[in-house]
Order: structure tokens, then C-alpha cells, then sequence
């Protein structure tokens, strides 16, 4: 699966999340793009991906991700660990 | 919601919150308000999500205090403007076993070990006679789970050291004190940790990133949970189980294989099923539900099944039994006038997914449960909690507060405008062709059982059957229906004999589980094309009354022939002009 391929994939889960149809993510999309990502919704950010990808991240892996793109990249790492 | 009945897609629920939240609230329903405190001894915001879910599915509009992070107790105990001010109507104490301050240490006796859960009790005690004292209020609280490791192994049950063995002495102890308290109920997280499995519920990721003292995926379960006892409380259960017969108390379909072919008893599997469900339902009964029978059959034959010999249930457990033809909503509804309870306060359990639906679309929040097969229909049901009991008799707490149903309420507010657009919401296709090979098994069997909407009730063994399949001085034509919830298999049958321009129908069959579906007028479409196709300019039908198929006495007539001779045993003889032909299927796709 290639980085493209993820974020095609975490749109829906974005847009799910915060019931948002016009969410765009890309690599550098951060809490600050938007509104109502809190540490709350992030905690379900986390497992709707977990779930999108069936996947399941270990807790070093995710305790400080900085924006999309380190998401996509520990999707990639659990996917190939799995 | 469907989305909100059992068994739901928990994953679902907690991506798509915000989403089904605003469905909820923006359904212009009149809902309960309802000040809930959640006072958590771990994280709590997802388990408040969740509930506030459920609690709008039952049409209670809950506002939440929470705790700060883990402070139940303190909340309860100490002087607390915030709770104080937010004047809590329900309270919701989210404890679990990572709450328990001391466990047994190893080799400590059964004296000390005591000591330690009454010592740890007490801690309960104090903070639930605060509560009660300050805001005398319902108070629901968790038990403990099983813990997630057990150090020994199974002898934890027994040891007074025992982990396994102190979880059950605190849920010993929290019994006592809920029994002898009436505004305490149990929240009973170690039934539903054992339900989804201690797999499922412990998730060392969420307690260790947040705190949770379970998994996400167990907390709608949880939220579920809490909601029933809430609904309980305040008189929103159920009261009413209308219940279908056909495959759903017993296995098979009356109306095509007779009383003798009914599976029902104990010498079975199927049989047993059945047995043991209506077991279930009499224990319901026991509890005060009432039953009722909404099924789609001629009421001599209802009558015959309910009276089987190894019944369980009789028709005199049934305050009103509903047997005829007619859409099964507007019985409810009818049901619901006779017994004067209004129809959200029932639960319509139907094995036919369509039935389901169209009583689903038609009264608002009746209960409709996805119930699958029979061998889980217990389950399923169970689950659901519809009759949630959270007392003996009415909590005088809750009954100021009680929701006063609205009894001149609309409730036919049908998401179809009509009973044709409920057709067409059903997506109906039909194959019907001349018969096949593979189907003439089922077209015997059909030809052999059908007596009901049968108008010549005439029988052919399976070698006739193939012989006229082959002759072409016959048409023959098998229907298949297929609807949007699955394959109905083939439910009809024609056999027309051609004498010169005219085809005589000497059999006319049609099952009676896809009754009222239009499917004779598709059927009649492809015999007039075959017709056409075969210059045949007339067709003559037949009715031979018999003591079963009285419903089919005016089927010509609706199907547009004129009649053309009666005789005096009642049988009638039908033509039509096969140039004159006008379809009157408008829902069904043919062959498509």
C-alpha cells in the first residue's frame, strides 16, 4: 500500500470522526487544521484507523504523532509488522 | 435507530458518533430531559458518548456532569458546589475493578481477606450514602469484572487470597447493599465482561494511552447497559411482545404444510429450538409481559398450530391473536387499540425481514429486533433488553418524573406514503420461465402441498410434472422472487393446456409467504407474453372451491378475465382476450 493509498483511505475516517464531508487531509495536516480535534477525538481517530486497517498500533508507536504524514508512516510500519 | 438495536456494530458506533448523534436530536421528538452525573474512577468520556447515544434512542435527552479524572469518590464525599449546582437527577458510578485500592496479599487467610472487602465496602458504602443523602437520586453502580490475571490459576476462585475469589466476595457484598437500598442498582459489568469475553474487555493499549478501563469496543456495550437500567427506571420498557407464528414459533409454514408439518417438540433439533423459545417468552409472560399473535395466516389454521399438542404456548397466554392477510402494521396498530397501550410500547418479533421492515418504517420506536436464526433468537432477544427490570413494583423516585405517554399520538407516521411505495422499497425481481430441470423438485413439491391459494388444487406427480415440461402442447411457467432481503426460492406455479387458440389453466399455484407482493399480476404478465408469442388468442382459468382455498375465489376477477360459467358446486369459469390484456404489475422487475 502506498502513502497515497492511506490517505484515501483516512479521508473517510476523517470526515466519520468529525462528521465533516469537506475534510481534505494530506501529509502535513495537523490539530491545528481543524476544529475539534482535541485529545478526545483523537483517541478516536486512533481506533476508527486501528479498525479502517485492521491493524492494531503499540502504545511507542503512537504516544506522540505530530500530524497525518507520522500517522501514515506507523500504518505502514504496523501494517508490515502484521 | 438501527444502528442502535443489538447487536450493533460498536466500531461503527464510535466513528460515526457525531453523526447519529445529530440524527437523534434532529428528529423532532419529544424526549425526556435528563440531568446525568458520571462520576468515573477511570476515563469516562467515551462511556458518556456512547450513553448519551442510547439515551436519545429512548427518547431521554441526558445532560452530563463528569468527574475530573478518576475522582468518584472524592466527588461523592467531599463538599461539591459544581455537583451541587448541577442538581444530578440520576448518577452513574463508573468503577471497575482497577478501582479496588487493595487486593489480597499472598497467603492471607480468609479472616483477613474479609476483612479487606468489607474494609473496601465500606469506602462504597460511605460514598453511596453520601449521594443518596445529598441528591436522593437513582444511583447506578458498576460491580467488578473478573480480573484480567489471576497469578494462580483457577484455584483464585476459591483461595481467600484469590483475585477471582475477592472480585466475587466485593459483587457479594455490593448485592447486600443494593437489596437493602432501593435507589442503588447494579450496573453487572462482570456479566458483560463475560459476554464479549475478557478478550474483548480488557485492552492494556487503552488503559495504558488513556486511561479507559476497558477496551473501546466494549463501551457502547457499556453504554448500552447503563441506558436499559436508565430506561427501566424511567418507564420506558416495553410491554407488549407481538409475536408471528410461522417460523418464529414454530419451524415451517402452516399455511403449506399443515399441522402435522409444523417442527415443534422435543424430537428434533429445529423442533427444540422452537420449544425452548417459547419457554423463554412464557418466562417473560411470568414477568408480566403481555403476548400477543400478529401472524399472516387464515385464523383456523393460527388456531390449529397454537393448539398443537406440544405447544408451550396456548391461545389463551395471548391477549389478542391477529391472523389474516392484512399488512402486519395496521394490525399492530389495531392490537394496540384493543389492549389500550400505545404501539412503541411493543416488540414486534418476526422472522421476515420484509415484515420487519415495513413495521419498522411505519410505528416509530416500536422494538424490532434483528433476531437471525432461530437457534439465536433467545439470545438476540435477551440482549436487547426490551424489559429490563429495575424494580418489584413503581419507584416512586422515578414515577414523579415519569414520561406521560401521549395516547392521541399519531403513530402510523409511515416512511412509506403508500403501501405500493412499500412494494417498490422492497426491490422485488422475478424469474419466471417455463419449467427448468432443476426446479422441479420444488415444482412438485409446490404442485403437492399448496392448498391454499391453489386454484384447482389439482395433483401431478413429478413425472408428469416432466413430461409436460417437454410437451409443447403445454405452457408451463415457474416464478422465482427475490427482494431486497434475500431469495424467496420459487413460491409459483402455472400450467396451461392449449386447445386450439385457447390455453386452459389447469393449474394455478402460488405460495402464501409472498402473499399481497403482486406476484400473481408479474406472473400473469409472462403467461400473456407466452401467448402472444404462441397465437394464442384466449385464456380460460378455473376456481374448484375447496375447504382451503377460499381465498382465491375472486383471483380471475382481479386479474381482469370475465366470467363466463358457475356451476352448483361453486365453481367458477373465467376468460380473457388475450388482446385485451392490461398488466397490473408495477413493482416487480421480470427477468431482469
Amino acid at each position: 500500500m502506498t502513502k497515497e493509498e492511506i490517505i484515501n483511505r483516512l479521508q473517510p475516517v476523517f470526515r466519520d470522526v468529525f462528521d465533516d464531508r469537506r475534510i481534505k487531509v494530506n501529509q502535513n495536516t495537523n490539530a491545528n487544521d481543524i476544529i475539534g480535534w482535541d485529545s478526545l477525538t483523537h483517541i478516536q481517530l486512533l481506533a476508527a484507523t486501528e479498525d479502517e486497517f485492521s491493524i492494531k498500533f503499540a502504545v511507542e508507536d503512537v504516544a506522540s504523532l505530530k500530524n497525518v504524514g507520522e500517522l501514515v508512516d506507523i500504518i505502514l510500519k504496523t501494517i508490515e509488522k502484521n | 435507530m438501527k444502528e442502535l438495536d443489538y447487536p450493533f456494530d460498536a466500531k461503527q458506533l464510535l466513528r460515526k458518533r457525531k453523526a447519529i448523534k445529530k440524527s437523534l436530536t434532529e428528529n423532532n421528538e419529544t424526549k425526556l430531559p435528563l440531568r446525568m452525573a458520571v462520576l468515573g474512577g477511570s476515563t469516562t468520556n467515551d462511556v458518556v458518548d456512547m450513553l448519551e447515544l442510547f439515551l436519545l434512542n429512548n427518547s431521554i435527552a441526558p445532560v452530563f456532569y463528569q468527574s475530573e479524572y478518576g475522582r468518584f469518590w472524592e466527588d461523592a464525599v467531599f463538599e461539591n458546589r459544581e455537583l451541587d449546582l448541577f442538581q444530578p437527577e440520576i448518577i452513574y458510578v463508573h468503577t471497575t475493578n482497577r478501582n479496588i485500592d487493595q487486593w489480597p496479599s499472598a497467603g492471607v487467610d480468609k479472616e483477613i481477606a474479609d476483612k479487606l472487602a468489607m474494609h473496601q465496602m465500606e469506602k462504597y458504602s460511605i460514598m453511596l450514602d453520601a449521594l443518596t443523602e445529598k441528591y436522593h437520586c437513582p444511583i447506578i453502580q458498576n460491580n467488578f469484572e473478573p480480573p484480567a490475571y489471576r497469578l494462580i490459576g483457577n484455584r483464585s476462585v476459591m483461595v481467600p487470597d484469590g483475585r477471582v475469589h475477592f472480585v466475587n466476595q466485593m459483587n457479594i457484598l455490593l448485592n447486600d447493599y443494593a437489596s437493602s437500598h432501593s435507589n442503588i442498582y447494579i450496573n453487572d459489568i462482570a456479566y458483560l465482561a463475560a459476554d464479549l469475553g475478557l478478550y474483548h474487555w480488557y485492552d492494556s493499549f487503552a488503559w495504558y494511552m488513556y486511561k479507559y478501563a476497558m477496551s473501546l469496543e466494549a463501551i457502547p456495550f457499556l453504554g448500552f447497559s447503563v441506558s436499559n437500567i436508565v430506561k427501566s427506571i424511567y418507564g420506558k420498557n416495553k410491554k407488549v411482545m407481538a409475536l408471528d407464528l410461522d417460523n418464529t414459533l414454530w419451524g415451517g409454514v402452516i399455511g403449506d404444510d399443515g399441522v402435522e408439518g409444523i417442527v415443534v417438540g422435543n424430537e428434533t433439533s429445529k423442533g427444540q429450538i422452537y420449544i425452548e423459545f417459547q419457554q423463554y417468552i412464557k418466562e417473560l409472560q411470568n414477568r408480566g409481559v403481555l403476548l400477543g399473535v400478529i401472524s399472516k395466516n387464515d385464523e383456523s389454521n393460527a388456531m390449529e398450530g397454537l393448539n398443537h399438542p406440544a405447544m408451550v404456548l396456548h391461545p389463551d397466554d395471548f391477549v389478542s391473536i391477529h391472523a389474516n392477510w392484512e399488512p402486519k402494521s395496521i394490525n399492530l396498530e389495531q392490537m394496540a387499540k384493543e389492549i389500550n397501550l400505545v404501539p412503541d410500547s411493543f416488540v414486534f418479533v418476526d422472522d421476515n425481514p420484509a415484515e420487519r421492515e415495513i413495521v419498522r418504517a411505519s410505528i416509530l420506536n416500536c422494538g424490532v429486533p434483528e433476531i437471525g436464526e432461530a437457534e439465536n433468537y433467545i439470545r438476540i432477544l435477551d440482549h436487547c433488553g426490551y424489559f429490563e427490570q429495575s424494580s418489584f413494583s413503581d419507584d416512586d423516585l422515578a414515577r414523579n418524573k415519569m414520561y406521560k405517554e401521549n395516547a392521541q399520538r399519531n403513530s402510523l407516521r409511515s416512511k412509506y406514503a403508500n403501501y405500493e411505495d412499500y412494494l417498490r422499497g422492497l426491490e422485488m425481481k422475478a424469474e419466471i420461465s417455463s419449467f427448468e430441470s432443476i426446479y422441479v423438485d420444488r415444482i412438485a413439491q409446490l404442485t403437492n402441498k399448496s392448498n391454499q391459494y391453489n386454484l384447482t388444487t389439482r395433483r401431478f406427480s413429478r413425472n408428469e410434472i416432466e413430461q409436460m415440461m417437454l410437451d409443447p402442447t403445454y405452457i408451463t411457467l415457474y416464478g422465482k422472487l427475490l427482494d431486497r432481503f434475500g431469495d424467496n426460492g420459487v413460491v409459483s406455479v402455472a400450467i396451461g393446456e392449449k386447445k386450439d387458440n385457447n390455453l386452459e389453466i389447469i393449474l394455478w399455484l402460488m405460495s402464501c409467504r409472498v402473499l399481497k407482493r403482486d406476484m400473481e399480476y408479474a406472473m400473469m404478465d409472462s403467461l400473456v407474453e407466452c401467448c402472444k408469442g404462441q397465437g394464442i388468442e384466449n385464456i380460460i382459468g378455473m376456481y374448484i372451491p375447496t375447504a382451503k382455498n377460499a381465498m382465491v375465489k375472486d383471483f380471475y376477477q382481479l386479474q381482469g378475465f370475465l366470467q363466463i360459467g358457475e356451476q352448483t358446486d361453486g365453481s367458477t369459469k373465467w376468460e380473457l382476450k388475450v388482446s385485451d390484456y392490461i398488466s397490473k404489475n408495477r413493482v416487480i422487475t421480470i427477468n431482469q
